[in-house]
């Protein structure tokens, strides 16, 4: 409730100083249309941007979470019918493929100075985006659990698996562990995450050839098994929003999930507010010891379209640059793992920045990168499920994505 | 009625059908012969918050010149048809060089996408569709034989499966088969096995999806076989009657022959919705362990940062094909029967 009332507060507060915002801002004239995502630090900073509305200024905003399927069309008409669509490390591949967003070198030396060279996404030497929230998936524990059993915070894969058996065996909790299983983008997403623990490549260097049927993909599939073993057989039907409610019937000890969401596990506003103050974030397990966290680093960031007037993207660039400035950020540090200049993790940031010290690595940006989600999403279920091996699961996969590269065109 | 009298009344209609049904479906026919052109690809560097990595990237000046000379893409002919992901018939051929005996061939096939898609779709379609003429007709007689005040409620209540929206529907069941819900607990309870996930088992959920599906189109054949009820000729009922027919007689010799026309009309618009069943498996989660037709091209269109329009087409096309497969004995015999009587 706290948390609303900030946010509450905030939000007026922004909405009586419009008027000294303008000068801020000074921005003559132009259009910003906005197109986002739908979650609340992105409301923040598409609220913050349009403080720099005036007789001249047109600031507009759709969050929706089907973003990603309407900007490439939305963009593709000239002019664009928006001219500021915020990104993720996955979505702005497909708007660098089909080249619809413009190089911003230039207004970042104009109107960038306060921008940290973190922020600057560079393609072929050339700013296409900028950066200004991290995220990634890392686990959540239940520390009074874990000090009740004497168990420490597992670093690695097999410490999780022990621990979550423990568990078991004491008769403790019959399922310890949960994890967005279900078929499709989010059990890819899980195999992205462990299989960049291992340390291998998805493609072999500079070209669109999987490389993931070796040792690395066996590895990767027989840790994501060895999880399913203390999860609810439910577990193909888990998303991010299918676990949060089980975590807080106190039916979970573990549980991946995105930092995004961190905040309202461990917020006060929880509707289990007793487990929620027992809940701690920790970097996602290596898969050895020493290892890195097996997770995927992503960014949130905007870019600026191609086919619009430059008068249009001069007015986007500056009045995105109010909505990220470092005092909107200050306002609402809790929101998210901000990559902007001044801000301090909270506590909700543990477990991202966590994966940051222990060097996580960043989700591939490369165009068919997509292609090897959507074919993993299909093709490791069997293998959990134990219809098939994992040597299948990896010709099924390798199959699926080469015919889709080849439709595609990266492949021949 | 002239020919000249017929064209006048029929040609709005044709208009209609050939700009909303024959045109897109001659476009998507012609969108799956084409993939996308070959990517020109350049090395780069791509920097962000997490450090530099090499990284390949599409050379856009290059592109934009292909793209313009052919915007339709590259014509790849039947072979998206025939590639992995959809007829397979070169990975058939394989298997069926390399496998040892038919059992390995069966399942080595049912692991190939289209086919796994393909299995559970017309298993669906097979069973639903009967089972929903059969308890549609069943609460349709139930239905006329109740007082008449009662009749309003029953009939409201029955239709409701109908109203729901079909993905609305499914989700509520979703959460009702739940271990933790009201149907998951207490099939737990009746079976004594706390172990028991209607959504893990790939078995149980294609149990779940059919009588989801039963329960979801069983009003409409019940409505439509009620309406057929109140037309069935009462002198026929009554000289069965004097002939001593009962009750089930008189259901088996009068009113089933009688409202047989209406039972290939539900028939025919069940094997086609049935045949593009999609809603419950996105509401259930069961993709896992049921994909059909149309969730395969739900995924090339939405899962894929880039949507696979060639694929997503094919896929279609092939659809098309199976529904005419399925519906032709159906036409075929109705045609037979307007020739008799004609």
């Amino acid at each position: 409730m706290k948390f609303k009332l900030t946010t509450a507060l905030v939000a007026c507060g922004l909405a009586m100083s419009t008027t000294a915002a303008l000068a801020d801002c000074g921005i003559e004239s132009g259009s910003v249309r906005i197109l986002s995502n739908d979650f609340e630090a992105l409301h923040v900073i598409a609220d913050a941007a349009k403080t720099c509305a005036s007789d001249s200024v047109e600031v507009t905003s759709n969050a929706t979470t089907e973003h990603k399927n309407i900007q490439v069309p939305a963009l593709t008409t000239n002019p664009a019918s928006y001219t500021v669509p915020i990104v993720a490390t996955n979505s702005i591949v497909p708007l660098l493929n089909e080249d619809l967003i413009r190089p911003l070198d230039a207004y970042v030396e104009k109107w960038g100075q306060q921008l940290l060279p973190q922020q600057l996404i560079k393609v072929d030497g050339k700013v296409m985006a900028i950066a200004f929230m991290a995220n990634a998936q890392h686990l959540f524990y239940r520390k009074d659990i874990l000090d009740e059993h004497g168990i420490a915070v597992p670093g690695t894969y097999a410490e999780l698996i022990e621990a979550s058996k423990m568990l078991k065996d004491k008769g403790v909790m019959e399922y310890p562990l949960a994890a967005n299983f279900k078929p499709g983008w989010n059990l890819a997403a899980e195999f992205v995450n462990t299989y960049l623990g291992t340390g291998g490549d998805f493609f072999k260097a500079g070209s669109a050839e999987l490389d993931i049927d070796n040792a690395n993909g066996i590895k990767t599939l027989e840790t994501l098994k060895a999880m399913t073993d203390y999860m609810s057989p439910d577990y193909v039907t888990y998303d991010t929003n299918g676990v949060k409610p089980i975590w807080e019937a106190n039916e979970l000890a573990f549980a991946t999930s995105w930092g995004s969401r961190a905040s309202a596990y461990i917020g006060d506003d929880s509707p289990a507010p007793e487990i929620a103050k027992a809940t701690a974030l920790a970097a996602m397990p290596a898969l050895t010891d020493g290892g890195v966290p097996s997770a995927a680093l992503w960014w949130d960031g905007f870019t600026i379209a191609k086919n619009i007037s430059d008068e249009d993207a001069e007015a986007s660039f500056r009045a995105m640059m109010k909505g990220i400035s470092p005092q909107v950020i200050a306002e609402n540090q809790e929101l998210a793992v901000w990559l902007v200049d001044g801000y301090e993790p909270t506590p909700a940031a543990d477990g991202v920045v966590a994966n940051l010290q222990g060097k996580a690595r960043p989700y591939p940006m490369v165009p068919y990168m997509g292609l090897l989600h959507t074919a993993l999403g299909d093709n490791v279920i069997e293998y959990l499920q134990g219809s098939e091996s994992a040597e299948q699961a990896l010709d099924d996969i390798t199959a699926a994505y080469n015919t889709a590269a080849k439709e595609a065109g990266f492949l021949n | 009625m002239t020919h000249k009298e017929f064209m006048a009344f029929i040609w709005p209609s044709l208009l209609a059908m050939a700009l909303f049904i024959a045109i897109p479906i001659i476009s998507v026919a012609y969108q799956s012969m084409f993939v996308e052109h070959e990517q020109i690809m350049i090395e780069t560097e791509t920097c962000g918050p997490f450090g530099c990595t090499p990284e390949v990237a599409v050379d856009q000046d290059a592109m934009r010149k292909i793209r313009e000379e052919a915007p339709a893409g590259r014509f790849n002919g039947l072979e998206t048809y025939t590639n992995s992901s959809h007829l397979a018939t070169d990975e058939i051929t394989e298997i069926v060089a390399t496998s040892e005996n038919f059992g390995e061939i069966r399942d080595r096939i049912m692991n190939l996408p289209f086919y796994k898609a393909l299995i559970f779709t017309l298993s669906y379609t097979f069973i639903v569709t009967p089972l929903v003429i059969v308890f549609g007709f069943i609460i349709a007689v139930v239905v006329n034989s109740i007082p008449s005040f009662l009749k309003g409620p029953v009939i409201f209540f029955s239709l409701l499966p109908m109203i729901v929206t079909p993905l609305v529907g499914s989700l509520v069941l979703f959460w009702m088969i739940d271990s933790r819900g009201v149907v998951g607990a207490f099939l737990q309870y009746l079976f004594a096995d706390p172990s028991l996930s209607l959504k893990a088992s790939p078995t149980l959920t294609w149990v779940t999806l059919f009588v989801y599906g039963v329960w979801h189109s069983a009003p409409f054949a019940f409505v439509v076989f009620y309406a057929g009820l109140q037309t069935v000729p009462s002198d026929t009922l009554e000289s069965s009657m004097v002939d001593g027919a009962n009750r089930w007689e008189q259901i088996r010799f009068v009113v089933m022959p009688y409202l047989l026309p209406l039972a290939t009309f539900v028939a025919l618009m069940q094997l086609m919705d049935n045949f593009r069943i999609f809603e419950p498996i996105i509401g259930f989660s069961a993709s896992a362990s049921a994909t059909s037709l149309s969730y395969l091209i739900y995924t090339d269109l939405r899962e894929a940062e880039t949507p696979l329009f060639g694929s997503a087409a094919a896929t279609s096309m092939l659809t098309i094909v199976g529904v005419i497969i399925l519906l032709l004995p159906v036409l075929f015999r109705n045609a037979r029967e307007f020739n008799r009587k004609a």
